[in-house]
Formats: structure tokens, sequence, C-alpha cells
């Protein structure tokens, strides 16, 4: 099963990681604020989540790891 | 099993540049390709002026920071003190490279250095707040050029792989970008070889990255990727411009 997780203090909250998503299964979090005042990215249903890592390689601050 | 993770070749510490800038994808593809050619231990990456100014905290080999726009040559100095052993890269943005540096650029490939370099064109002065770069396309509104860039008082931009394509020297110009994950995988595969002629001893290769400024361009980094697509691409045309080994010999193109 895929796993993608994400390391929330440094996220930046761009949003490329949603826009990448294949199966449109990642937001920005609507409750959560982290350190730098960010809303972070989060995965919204990681049942779905197929691992093919376009979240991660559109990430530019490199803070997503996937496995599989 | 772990698919994708933070290279080796990055460090921890976290990235200064703005959400959504590009030269975070960058930094990842140059470790990348530093990573799986094994290289880390005797690569020296070449910092420049601009927005990358920090890369070396940012990068795990041994970094030296350049005086503005002379990256390529320290990066020359430091290739030629031991060329069979240390593999140099630098790192610059437009306008350390095709603004205060295009003379050590030039140079550099005309001699054909046995250097990498990776030139991050984002077609606006990132650092000091938006001003208007070489490379600012004809009618870019930028922090000084508010009414558009007026071609006419400020000529056009530079087109540094167009431009290098016409030496003799270069071994390897590419032109990629990295707003999808597609043009992602292409830019790796063309950082890795970049790298690769490097190693061969094939000469001096640049690959130039068509990156995004979301804060300075005044979008989001969703829309700023969409004006690459709609306004970069089409003034900037991705591709080969030069590779000796493949045939591909730039210049005046035959009609």
């Amino acid at each position: 099963m895929a796993k993608v997780t994400f390391r929330e203090d440094e996220c930046k909250g761009c949003g490329l990681c949603v826009d990448a998503c294949p199966k449109g299964i990642l937001q920005l979090s609507k409750d959560k604020i982290n350190k730098k005042g960010h809303h972070p990215a989060e995965c919204a249903k990681p049942e779905e989540c197929i691992g093919c890592a376009s979240c991660a390689i559109m990430c530019p601050d490199c803070i997503i790891t996937v496995e599989r | 099993m772990i698919v994708f993770e933070k290279p080796k070749s990055l460090t921890d510490v976290p990235l200064h540049y703005c959400p959504g800038c590009t030269h975070g994808i960058v930094h990842r593809l140059v470790a990348e390709a530093i990573d799986e050619l094994g290289i880390e231990g005797k690569t020296v990456g070449i910092a420049p002026v601009g927005c990358s100014v920090m890369a070396y905290d940012y990068f795990s080999c041994d970094m030296i920071e350049a005086a503005h726009g002379r990256a390529p040559a320290v990066a020359t100095g430091v290739k030629r003190s031991d060329p069979d052993n240390l593999i140099v890269f630098t790192y610059q943005g437009d306008g350390d490279l095709a603004s205060i540096g295009t003379a050590e650029t030039v140079h550099a490939a005309a001699r054909n250095e046995n250097i990498t370099v990776i030139f991050i064109n984002n077609a606006i002065y990132g650092m000091t707040g938006g001003q208007m770069a070489p490379t600012s396309l004809p009618g870019q509104v930028t922090q000084t050029s508010p009414y558009g860039r007026d071609v006419k008082a400020c000529g056009y931009p530079v087109k540094i792989c167009e431009m290098l394509s016409e030496l003799e020297g270069p071994e390897y110009l590419e032109r990629v970008t990295v707003n999808n994950v597609a043009n992602v995988r292409k830019a790796k595969k063309a950082i890795k070889k970049a790298f690769q002629n490097q190693i061969d001893g094939k000469g001096f290769s640049l690959v130039e990255v068509i990156s995004s400024c979301p804060t300075n361009w005044g979008m989001t980094p969703k829309e700023a990727l969409k004006w690459i697509d709609d306004n970069m691409i089409p003034y900037y045309p991705l591709g080969v411009y030069k590779d000796r080994s493949a045939g591909i010999l730039g210049g005046k193109k035959e009609d």
C-alpha cells in the first residue's frame, strides 16, 4: 500500500503538490498552521494514494516522502 | 519501500525561498544527479549572488561563494587545479549569469572549460525585489518597467542558449523547464547528462532552466507555472541547442 508523508513544519503551503496529484487527494490543511505560519499540505484520502510521487517531484522544499 | 525521499546531497537546512519558488526543485534535481552519479565527495559547487546566494547551505558537497557573476571564472580555477579528480558545477540565476556575469559565461563556454553550469532563468531580479532583468520579456511588467518592458529603451532579452550555440566551444546546451511533472523529469535527465559530460571530460555543459518567481511576478505559484507555459516558453523555446557528441552542432540553421 502506498503512503505519502509530509514534514509539515517545513511546508510553505504553495499548493504545487495539490495541483500535481493525479488522484486529487491532497489539500492544504484548513485547521492546522505550522511553525512557519502556513497551512501545510496533507493527504485527505490516504487509502486512495497510488504512490506515483508526482507530489514529491513538484515539491520545491522536498518535504514529501513516498513509500510503496 | 521508499520510492521518493530527500536526496543525501541536500542538507537538512530548510530552504529560504518563497513558497512555490522552483529553485527548490532544481536544487533537488542537482542533488539527485550528484547522488546517482556517486560524486558527492569530489564535487565542488560554486554559489552565485542572487536568490540562490545561500545555495552553499543547502548542498552537502563542498561549496564556494563567488563574487557576483564570477562563478564560471571561479569554477575554471577550481577545475584546473585538479582536473582529473574534481567535479565542478556553478548554480546561477539570470541576474548573475546573463547580466553581470555574461563575459565570464561566454568565455568559459568559448574555452570549453570542463564544468557544468546550471542556469536559472526566471526573467526577473528576485532577491532585490523584482526589477527588470536582461531576460525579462518584452512588455513584461516589473518594478523598474511598470508599463511593461519597452524594447526601444531597454533592448531585447538575452537568449543565452541561442547565443552560446553560435560558439565552437561548448559541448552541451539545453533549455528545460520545471513547470510540471513531465518537464521536471526531462530537466533531471538534462542535468544528469551535464554532469556525466564533465565526468567523461567532454567539456562545457550548460542547462538553462526556465523557472518561476511567483512573488515578484505577482501571482500564485500555480498561476506562475501556467505563465511559464503561456509566456516564457514561446519566447524561450525548450530543447537541445548544442550536443556535439550527438551531432547537434548549433549555430545558424540551414533553411
